[in-house]
């Protein structure tokens, strides 16, 4: 089963690498930050199965709560700040 | 009855990194703004979803498979708010969707 994490592990980093694709050659700064919540979003799936990986999953598991709560706050701070007027100016 | 548990978590995470799959390939492929927030946030909640599923298979009845619980229904909750905040700053800031653009071209 440790051998069945490590490969779904593997596989989901290069997952999490394909977004970063749109993040830098994306038209938009709209692109550019929905390539980024797709990588947030998903990197916590990661760190469940890395704690899964090293045995330490009581750990890990308040990482991961953090991790989203903190990426959720930073996205609706992201869509606060380009509707706002001070934003006009690019 | 290990077994049943074993089979039923790594069906799990697998049909999880499949759907993840799908919707990198979507953000990649697909031709505008609003299909790619289309495409990444639904198939990023269910892939999210069913992946911790598994791991709380794989755990049993513990306190960590609660915290995991937790996780799923804050990720069911966050992730379609995330994403109509962005796509709704980009409608206010009248960021154009793909089919409307040959309209504008023939009214020039």
């Amino acid at each position: 089963m440790t051998h069945f994490f490590l490969y779904s592990a593997v596989v989901l980093t290069i997952i999490i690498a394909i977004p970063l694709i749109r993040v830098v050659k994306g038209p938009t700064v709209y692109d550019r930050f929905v390539g980024a919540n797709a990588i947030a979003t998903k990197t916590m799936v990661l760190i469940c199965l890395i704690g899964f990986l090293f045995g330490r999953i009581d750990m890990f598991v308040d990482i991961t709560l953090a991790y989203a709560v903190l990426g959720f706050i930073g996205i609706l701070a992201v869509a606060k700040y380009l509707t706002s007027r001070r934003s006009d100016s690019e | 009855m290990i077994w049943v548990q074993n089979i039923l978590s790594i069906l799990l995470i697998c049909m999880g990194i499949f759907f993840m799959l799908v919707g990198s390939i979507g953000i990649l492929r697909l031709p505008d703004f609003y299909s790619r927030t289309h495409a990444v946030s639904m198939s990023d909640a269910l892939g999210i979803s069913s992946v911790m599923l598994g791991l709380m298979v794989h755990e049993g009845f513990t306190q960590n498979s609660l915290k995991l619980l937790l996780i799923i229904l804050f990720v069911a909750l966050s992730n379609p708010i995330g994403s109509h905040a962005l796509s709704r700053a980009a409608f206010i800031k009248k960021l154009k969707p793909l089919l409307t653009a040959e309209k504008q071209k023939d009214e020039e």
